[in-house]
């Protein structure tokens, strides 16, 4: 089953990943990690199909996509 | 051999493989030598688009492990100050030949002395420090090569060896130490390991070694500049050099002269010693560390004033204040314009010391 | 295999690259797209442990903390200068620099223009974003015209400062190097583009081709004042009709 895991320390709730996945089931987090920022988090991994978008614009190679 | 060549063939004797430069008068001859000769040996002659260039090459090459040098003449040492800054801060070994000619700006093409506060007080931004060599003699000049990389190696330093016009362009024979091997070279080469840039290795050895004079945080910076000045004081405490000539409890002055100038000085003492006036001299071979205490020590009991000639307008003469402490009064003459004095007007400058004339 | 089990397989993670130290660049900004894709390249082309890059004086000041080799920080716009030195000193190794707008194409023009000319076995990264980043939006040589920046403050008027310098071209007109190529940042397609480059210039690297260049289309959301994602609607329409993206130069390939 494939999936996408965001890393909080590195990310910085910049957004690009959530306008890059072409199923929409990328999110904001309502938690923030410890600098504050909204990390971006999965919240249907069913619907992932592994397509990479997000981890090809995440600037802060935060993204694991495993399949 | 010409100054500029034999400080050329002694640096490729002593292992140097490197050498970026670009051309200026009156040190053309020794990147010319060094075009001809760095191929011959398998090393890398690269004449840089400018001083700036051929400093960072430096850096880089120096940033690496490796023996390299620069040369060049007062205003493109002036163009190298941010590259030598950098190149302080991040410790890299390096040497830098200076063949001082008349300043300011574009000056002339003549023999000066007139970038000794360049050299030892600053030059480039920020608080460290160059080791710096001045030699009299083309020997000494060539010599000093040696010595310039085996201290930059110690101490992780640039050094710059401080020569003029005079001595990069006279004929004066020259014995040489015999060439390090490839060998020897590589074997020096490996003390430079543990934190140059230098092919890496897997597992528990992987290293990650950075080349780099930046340290955003202050608390940081504050302890490298501290570390660099303890460093500093080492080199002070092990590395000052200098030469007496003439020194004698009889001495009724004192003079302290580095460079061309301090022969030309010689010349004077000899001929004055012939009249029987002794004078002596303090040559400082390394002008940071300076001799302080060499030129206290060798205020005699019977000297009355301290002299300093220099080709500039009193640049070695604050330190020889500071030495002197108001000791005895310290007095000064200079010629500037590339214009080199002669014995005479020396000697015509330090008989009037004892005639009461000024 | 427990039935329902099944075994993942990671396709896409940080490289061993990179290190673990997080990037200090802006939220959305591309400058660790960039340097993702050249730490896939050297990881991908096992060049790890015979690597090493220059960082310049920029925003990406602190690139020698993020990648997971031997680096070296030059100053303001040198970076191919000691990237030469350090080459020179060390055939056996592969170095490649990474510089922004101020650093090559203002301070660095000499720099960069002699390293290409003569060939130097190095792969240069330029990130172009039109501005300057890390001291706070002032002018860049790559600025628009009519571009408001802190020191263009009524927009640059090409009268009095000129037009936007185009360095790919610039150093196409050079005999010397082997591969030049524009790309942009500005979309996952983009980016997919760009790695290709990217990979190819340090493969055409590893080999020993000689200099290769890479200009790669960025934005700056923080000092452009706009957010990530409309950041690169801008420079879709504003950046790319200037600096089009493009192969120059590819001796590998027969294009001169």
């Amino acid at each position: 089953m494939p999936k996408m895991t965001v890393d909080p320390n590195f990310c910085k709730g910049c957004g690009l990943c959530i306008a890059a996945c072409p199923k929409k089931i990328i999110r904001f987090s309502e938690n923030i990690n410890s600098k504050g920022y909204h990390y971006a988090e999965c919240f249907e991994q069913d619907s992932c199909i592994a397509c990479k978008m997000c981890y090809q614009t995440c600037p802060d190679v935060a993204i694991t996509v495993e399949k | 051999m010409k100054g500029n060549e034999a400080v050329a063939e002694a640096a490729i004797r002593s292992g140097c493989r490197l050498y970026f430069a670009y051309p200026i008068t009156p040190q053309s001859e020794l990147i010319e030598y060094m075009a001809k000769k760095m191929p011959t040996v398998n090393g890398t002659f690269l004449q840089a688009e400018s001083e700036v260039a051929a400093i960072n090459m430096v850096y880089g090459a120096a940033g690496a492990g490796k023996r390299v040098m620069t040369s060049s003449s007062s205003p493109g040492i002036s163009l190298k100050m941010e590259g030598i800054s950098y190149i302080a801060g991040a410790e890299l070994p390096s040497v830098i030949v200076n063949v001082q000619r008349g300043g300011p700006g574009l000056g002339d093409i003549q023999p000066g002395q007139s970038d000794y506060f360049q050299a030892t007080k600053g030059g480039g931004h920020g608080d460290y420090h160059l080791i710096v060599l001045a030699p009299s003699s083309v020997q000494e000049f060539a010599d000093m090569a040696s010595e310039a990389f085996d201290l930059a190696d110690k101490y992780r330093n640039p050094v710059m060896i401080l020569a003029d016009g005079m001595l990069g362009q006279m004929m004066e024979p020259v014995e040489f130490k015999p060439a390090r091997t490839d060998a020897e070279i590589e074997e020096l080469g490996k003390q430079h390991h543990d934190w140059c840039i230098c092919p890496n290795k897997d597992g528990a050895e992987k290293h990650h070694h950075e080349i780099n004079s930046l340290e955003i945080d202050p608390s940081v910076l504050e302890a490298h500049v501290i570390k660099l000045y303890e460093k500093y004081a080492v080199i002070e405490k092990n590395e000052t050099r200098y030469e007496s000539y003439n020194i004698q409890d009889d001495n009724e002055i004192l003079v302290v002269a580095w460079g061309t100038a301090s022969r030309i000085v010689k010349s004077a003492i000899n001929e004055m010693k012939a009249e029987g006036k002794s004078i002596g001299l303090v040559r400082p071979i390394t002008c940071w560390p300076f001799p302080y205490e060499a030129v206290q020590a060798a205020i005699g009991k019977n000297v009355k004033k301290v002299y300093v000639f220099e080709l500039n307008t009193g640049q070695m003469l604050d330190d020889v204040k500071i030495a002197v402490n108001g000791k005895v009064p310290v007095d000064f003459w200079g010629k500037v314009g590339g214009i080199v004095f002669t014995p005479a007007e020396v000697q015509d400058k330090l008989e009037a010391c004892f005639t009461g004339r000024k | 295999m427990l039935h329902g089990e099944e075994i993942m397989e990671i396709i896409a993670t940080r490289p061993e690259t990179l290190t673990q130290t997080p990037f200090t660049y802006c939220p959305g900004c591309l400058h660790g797209v960039a340097h993702r894709l050249i730490a896939e390249s050297v990881q991908e082309l096992g060049l790890i442990n015979k690597m090493t890059g220059v960082a310049p004086v920029g925003c990406s000041v602190f690139a020698y903390k993020f990648f997971n080799f031997d680096m070296a920080q030059a100053a303001h716009g040198r970076a191919p200068a000691v990237a030469t030195g350090i080459k020179r000193a060390r055939p056996d190794m592969h170095v490649f620099t990474y510089q922004g707008d101020g650093d090559l194409a203002a301070i660095g023009t000499a720099e960069i223009i002699h390293a290409a000319n003569r060939g130097e076995h190095l792969s240069v990264f330029f990130v172009n974003n039109a501005i300057y980043g890390m001291t706070g939006g002032q002018m860049a040589p790559t600025s628009l015209p009519g571009m408001k920046t802190t020191t263009s403050p009524y927009g640059r008027n090409v009268d009095d400062i000129g037009y936007p310098i185009r360095v790919s071209e610039l150093l196409a007109t050079l005999i010397a190097p082997y591969y030049i190529e524009r790309v942009s940042l500005l979309s996952p397609a983009d980016i997919i583009k760009a790695k290709k480059a990217v990979l190819k210039a340090l493969t055409y690297n590893k080999e020993g081709r000689g200099f290769t260049f890479v200009e790669l289309i960025s934005t700056c959301p923080t000092n452009w004042g706009i957010d990530p994602l409309k950041s690169r609607e801008w420079a879709k329409e504003n950046m790319i009709p200037f600096f089009k993206p493009g192969c120059f130069r590819d001796k590998g390939e027969g294009v001169e």
